[in-house]
Order: C-alpha cells, then structure tokens, then sequence
C-alpha cells in the first residue's frame, strides 16, 4: 500500500480470484439451502421416507420385485434426491433470487455470470454429497448391498452428473420465465408428478405400457440409469443419452429466455 | 464520467431525454429531481444495466456495457431496494460481497461505521427499512471502490440515521471516492453535494453547485397565499408593480413566489397590489433562496415529498 493511502475508503478495487468467488458463492448458496426448512425437508426427509416406506412397505403389500426391496428402491431414491435438488430446490432459490433482486445486485459485483452458474452448481453438487451420505446411510443400515464394481460407480455418477445437469438447466428455464410464487408451485407440483408417475423410485417396467413414455422423461432416464449401474452394475447407455438430450434442450430455452432482474 | 446526448424510452413514455452531464472526479454530484424523473434509469445506464438507446456513456473511461467487466470492480452501487436473499443474516451477506473482492474494507469497521452491529445477526427479511439501506449502502463500499453509484440513499432512514449517512458520503470523498446520488430530498443534495444535476421528465433543467443554483442566498423569496384564486394576469400584473430585478412565479391558483429583494418597499409594494387586486392574503412568508425554489421556478411545481 502507498503511504499515502490512508483512509478507510481510499480506493482499492479489484475483483477477489475468480476460483475464490465462486468457492464463496457456492458456500453461500448451499448454506442458505440447507438452512431453509423446506428444501431440508425437500433435500432429505422426503427421500429417506420414501426409502424407509418403500422397503416396508413392499414387504407388507407384498409387491412382486427383482430384487431385494432395498436393493431395487435405493438407487431410485438417490435419483429422487438430485430431481429435488437440481430441480425443485434450485428453482424455488433462483426464483426468489430475482425477486429479491440479488441476482441484479450480484450482476454489479465482481462476480461473473458464468461464475454465479459455477457457484449454483457447485452448490447443487455440495448438497447432494450430503444426500448421498445420509439416504445411502439409512440404505446400508436398511442392508442395501449395491453392485460393486467399476461399471456400477462410473454409471451412478454420470447418471447422476447428466441428471443433475438436465434437471438444473429445466430448473433454471422454469426460474427464469415465471413469477417467484409461480416457480415455487410449478417446481412442487412437478416434483410431486414425476415422484408419482415419472418412473424416479418405481422401475419403468412397473407403470405397464405407459413405461415406454416414462423411460423417456428425464425422470425415467435419471432412475433407469442409476438402477442399472446400482443393480446389475452396468453403464445404461440410452438414459444418459435421454438425460443429455434434456439437458441440451434446457440450455437452449433457459439462455434464449432467463431474465436476470 | 461522462454521458452525452442519453435517451431512454419505453413503451410510449421518455424517461431520460437527450441527458447530458458530467461528473468530477473526487466529487459529490447529486441527480435531484422528483420520482419519476429518470434519475434511476439514468443511474442503471452508468452502472452497465441498460443499454443506452442513444448517446454515449463513460463510467471511468470505460464503456459500462462492452467493458463491464473491466468496469464492475471499479464501481460500487447501492440499488434502491433488495440486492439480498431473504434468509441470509445481515454480517453474513456483507461477508459475503466482501470475499468477491480483493481489498474490501476491514469487515469490523464497516459494521460499526454503518451501525449493523446491532442486527448482524438478524436475517434480511426482518431488517427495517432503514438497516437495509444500510447495509444496501456497506455492501456498495466494501470493495473500495473508486466510483460509487448510491440510488435515493437516505430514504427510510431516520433522522439520525441520515446524517450518520451524510457524514459517511463526506469522509468518502474526503478520502478520494466518487460519489453519485440520486435524491429527491432538497436538503440532502444542498447539504452534501459539490454539483447538483436537477432532472425533470428526463431532462436536465439545471447544474451548479448548490451555492450558484440559490445564487448563495443572496436571493430572497416571498410567497404569497390567499383564500381565494388570484385573478386572471395576476403574475405579469404583480411583475408590473414589483418593477425590475424581481421574478413571479405562479405555484397554483392560490399561491404564488415572489423572487428578488424581500426589503419592506418590496413588501408594501406586494400589500398594494393585493389591495388594488381585492385579493385578501392568507400568509406571506419571506426566506433566501432554497433549491426548492429553484425547482419550483424551473417547473411550476413542488417536489411531491420533502423531508422531514
């Protein structure tokens, strides 16, 4: 510093490390995430319930799997998690993120657009660690014993990546054209939908004909994908063909559409 | 800081009509002007929000929308509400803006200077309206940056609270920052400004410093109100009567101001003329020459809210 700054305000500008920006945004966003009660419960409570009722509960109804219920529920359950999160969550926060402005008052600070993208995702990718941690917790406790091997972890996690991206991009699109109120339902009511009848938990194969339109959603793809790289240990190559297709058609209607302010 | 020639339109209505103004640097320049005016969109332009549909804008130099990036550590800007998440603490947010910068200022100092001790822990949405300017206006300065942009900065504050806030602005530039204000409070600009711009519909209706905008108080007013509409000719009859070196201003139907020497021939002349008019008086108020005044002469009209 020069001797002759020497006022508290004396200017000194300059943006913080670009790599240091979006570590904070990401910390920040993901905070604020997990600190909001209804994403908690969206982001956790909602997936290990429905863990802990399907496997019970397929034991009572006595529902015809391949499978131990465990085994066949848990994978569609994690896929369940990065739906809420890259979808449901992410929307309600970036809706509400221009409503409130922040989005426009972050457009004046250093931060790159590209770099507030980052900080979401790496954002997004924080929370569902945590995700992992805890449905997959109560799976193990529940005796899931996955397949192991290399094709089981590579399919979980680019079925996982592509889903993640394919859900956020369609988040962001919904975010980016519709009211803060009318995000926060249009992101519930799907969520709830897809939860139902998009083939997440229950295998395609479970819905009868309808399965062959299911397997198709990014819903069907993301929960396809993820039993067969947990179940049979295989990369399913058509699903993260689906989910990239998705992914691509969210990126081009959320950039030719998103409003910041 | 330059604009030149800036027009802005939407739909059907101007809100900046060929605007051209410059800023020094080191200086308090004040955009004065009623709501509406088009101070905030002119300030939007300069901070790289809008684009400018005709016109030129420098900020630093720089172009704020082909070089905003290069022009956004430099600047610092308080919006005119919002700019934080609902749920995040007040301490927790300007930690935050502070770590996208290089050099921010001592995160301590800025807290107790600001008077966000007292609610750091407080989420944003339950913040009063006048700790959310203030951290609005921590959140602009954190950066050290060499311009600020700050949009209606006292409005909402408590007394107390503005001239901690005037105070602020001052050691600024004391300390070499560049301070824009929009406002529309007559005493802010006159209190704090080097150079007041007053806008009106848009355009720029005057620019001086406070001192040669009331021509130092040098200048001295009477208003005049009655009970019941003047006649039809009233101002160029009073002008008549005044004679030269004084200036009528019709305000409404019911009052109107008188500037030029307010000495006791002026006063008897005012009195005669109400008389001769059969106009019966209701207050005749004298003072010096305010800025309001000047507004008042330059539109006809008064600044819709004034400060209290």
């Amino acid at each position: 510093m020069s001797a002759a700054a020497t006022g508290t305000f004396t200017p000194r500008p300059g943006g913080a490390p670009l790599r240091r920006q979006v570590l904070a945004q990401a910390r920040m966003e993901a905070r604020l995430m997990l600190r909001n009660g209804e994403q908690l419960l969206l982001a956790v409570v909602i997936p290990v319930i429905v863990l802990v009722g399907a496997v019970l509960g397929s034991a009572r109804v006595g529902l015809d799997l391949d499978g131990r219920p465990v085994d066949v529920f848990t994978p569609g359950v994690l896929a369940l998690a990065v739906m809420s999160t890259a979808f449901t969550s992410l929307a309600i926060a970036t809706g509400f993120e221009r409503r409130y402005g922040v989005i426009k008052r972050l457009g004046s600070s250093p931060l790159p657009r590209t770099g507030l993208l980052a900080g979401k995702v790496l954002a997004l990718l924080l929370v569902e660690l945590l995700q992992l941690l805890v449905v997959g917790g109560v799976a193990l406790a529940l005796g899931w014993s996955p397949a192991a091997s290399a094709g089981a972890v590579g399919g979980a996690v680019a079925t996982a990546a592509l889903g993640t991206a394919a859900f956020a991009a369609l988040g962001l699109f919904v975010a980016g054209v519709l009211r803060a109120e009318a995000t926060l339902a249009a992101a519930n009511l799907v969520y709830l939908l897809l939860l139902a009848g998009g083939a997440v938990v229950l295998p395609a194969t479970a819905y009868g004909g309808f399965g062959e339109v299911v397997r198709w959603l990014p819903s069907g793809a993301l929960g396809g994908g993820m039993r067969t790289a947990l179940i049979d240990g295989q990369v399913a190559l058509l699903p993260l063909a689906v989910l990239a297709g998705w992914a691509a058609l969210g990126t081009v209607l959320t950039a030719r559409t998103f409003k910041w302010e | 800081m330059a604009i030149e020639g800036l027009t802005m339109r939407y739909a059907a209505k101007t809100a900046v009509d060929d605007l051209s103004l410059q800023v020094a640097r080191g200086s308090i320049t004040a955009v004065l002007g009623p709501n509406g005016a088009g101070k905030t969109t002119t300030l939007e332009t300069c901070e790289g929000y809008r684009r400018p549909q005709q016109g030129r804008v420098r900020v630093l130099g720089l172009d704020p929308v082909r070089e905003r990036r290069d022009l956004l550590p430099r600047i610092g800007v308080m919006l005119q509400g919002g700019g934080a998440w609902s749920g995040v603490r007040a301490e927790e947010m300007l930690r935050h803006v502070a770590a996208l910068h290089a050099h921010p200022v001592d995160h301590d100092l800025l807290v107790e200077r600001l008077g966000l001790a007292e609610c750091g822990r407080t989420p944003y949405r339950r913040l009063s309206g006048g700790q959310q300017q203030r951290l609005g206006l921590a959140m602009a300065l954190v950066g050290r940056p060499e311009i600020v942009f700050v949009d209606e900065p006292t409005a909402g504050m408590d007394p107390q609270a503005r001239r901690t806030t005037w105070e602020l602005l001052e050691e600024l530039r004391g300390d070499g920052v560049t301070v824009v204000l929009t406002t529309h409070y007559m005493d802010e600009a006159e209190r704090l400004a080097d150079t007041v711009h007053i806008i009106d519909h848009g355009r720029l209706i005057a620019s001086g410093s406070p001192l040669e905008l009331t021509r130092g108080g040098s200048v001295s007013t009477i208003r005049l109100v009655v009970t019941r509409p003047f006649p039809p000719g009233a101002p160029e009859s009073l002008t008549a009567a005044l004679g030269p070196g004084t200036n009528v201003t019709l305000l409404d139907s019911l009052s109107l101001l008188v500037t030029g020497p307010a000495d006791a021939s002026t006063l008897a002349r005012v009195s005669r003329w109400c008389e001769e008019q059969g106009v019966l008086p209701e207050s005749l108020t004298l003072g010096t020459r305010s800025l309001e005044d000047v507004f008042l002469q330059l539109t006809g009209r008064e600044l819709e809210e004034h400060a209290s």
